[in-house]
């Protein structure tokens, strides 16, 4: 069964799960959705995974949270400590978070999932880059397209309004 | 290893329901963006953890792109978010209400 890494790491992962919703400051819940995300990377060496381990480090918790942070502290200062959320539906969504979480857990639970053991190696970092290169390659190509796309397109989104702003100022 | 497939399965259904959570009852939109993200994150430990136990390097693979996707989607995002802040001066949901039929 569970060992206390695993243990320590889901406490990690789910807490500071919670607490990146709930926590009253912003820039506090960017720093507990940091938490969330190095406790997926501790899974991923659980799972002998270190690759994928160190690239959730590195586009996560490196570059996706540190953009998030940087969003934050252009908000309004009031707003950041504001709590917006529908009251009425809080407990709504404490019954649907309750109702998905038992439902698929008794369905896992019920499955053969529980029987899965594995003694094979753990999956070499050769294998991932051969699957890349060989079966995947137009898929990495789109997803570089993509990528590029996505970034230009999220800098010309944020840019524009500063054209037209400076256009107003003159 | 002695953590087993359900383990990780079952961390990875708590995420997802604490996402759903956020994604219902929360109205600011960056912790909107908080709960997807903790929900793609629920599906990547499910890709690694079945790719580790079926064993297939597949798991791994679509891992990491998903991951690379989930990057573009947060730049968007944030963009998206940047721009509704400057038209705004909000981040409630509430508030956009242009596109409202």
């Amino acid at each position: 069964m569970a060992d206390a890494v695993f243990l320590a790491l889901t406490v990690i992962t789910i807490g500071s799960a919670i607490a990146a919703l709930e926590l009253r400051s912003l820039i506090y819940g960017s720093i507990a959705l940091m938490g969330t995300l190095g406790g997926v990377a501790g899974f991923f060496f659980l799972l002998d995974a270190p690759f994928v381990a160190l690239f959730q480090l590195a586009v996560y918790v490196g570059s996706i949270a540190v953009l998030i942070l940087f969003t934050v502290m252009l908000v309004k200062r009031e707003l950041i400590f504001k709590k917006i959320e529908d009251k009425r539906r809080k407990f709504a969504g404490i019954g649907l978070m309750l109702v998905t979480m038992v439902a698929l857990g008794a369905v896992f639970l019920d499955s053969g999932i529980k029987t899965i053991t594995t003694d094979e190696p753990a999956t070499d970092f050769r294998d991932i880059g051969t699957d890349f290169v060989m079966y995947y390659w137009p898929a990495l190509i789109l997803m570089g397209l993509i990528l590029a796309g996505s970034v230009t397109g999220a800098l010309v989104l944020a840019k524009r309004e500063d054209v037209e702003n400076d256009q107003r100022a003159n | 290893m002695t953590s087993e497939l359900i383990d990780f399965t079952l961390v990875s259904v708590a995420m997802l329901g604490i996402g759903i959570y956020g994604l219902a009852v929360k109205r600011n939109f960056i912790r909107m963006l908080f709960a997807v993200e903790i929900i793609i994150n629920a599906a990547n430990l499910n890709l690694v953890a079945f790719g580790r136990f079926l064993p297939h390097s597949g798991g791994q693979t679509m891992a990491l792109f998903s991951i690379a996707i989930a990057a573009a989607e947060v730049a968007v995002g944030l963009s998206l978010i940047i721009v509704a802040y400057r038209m705004y001066q909000n981040v409630d949901i509430a508030d956009f209400r242009s596109l409202k039929g």
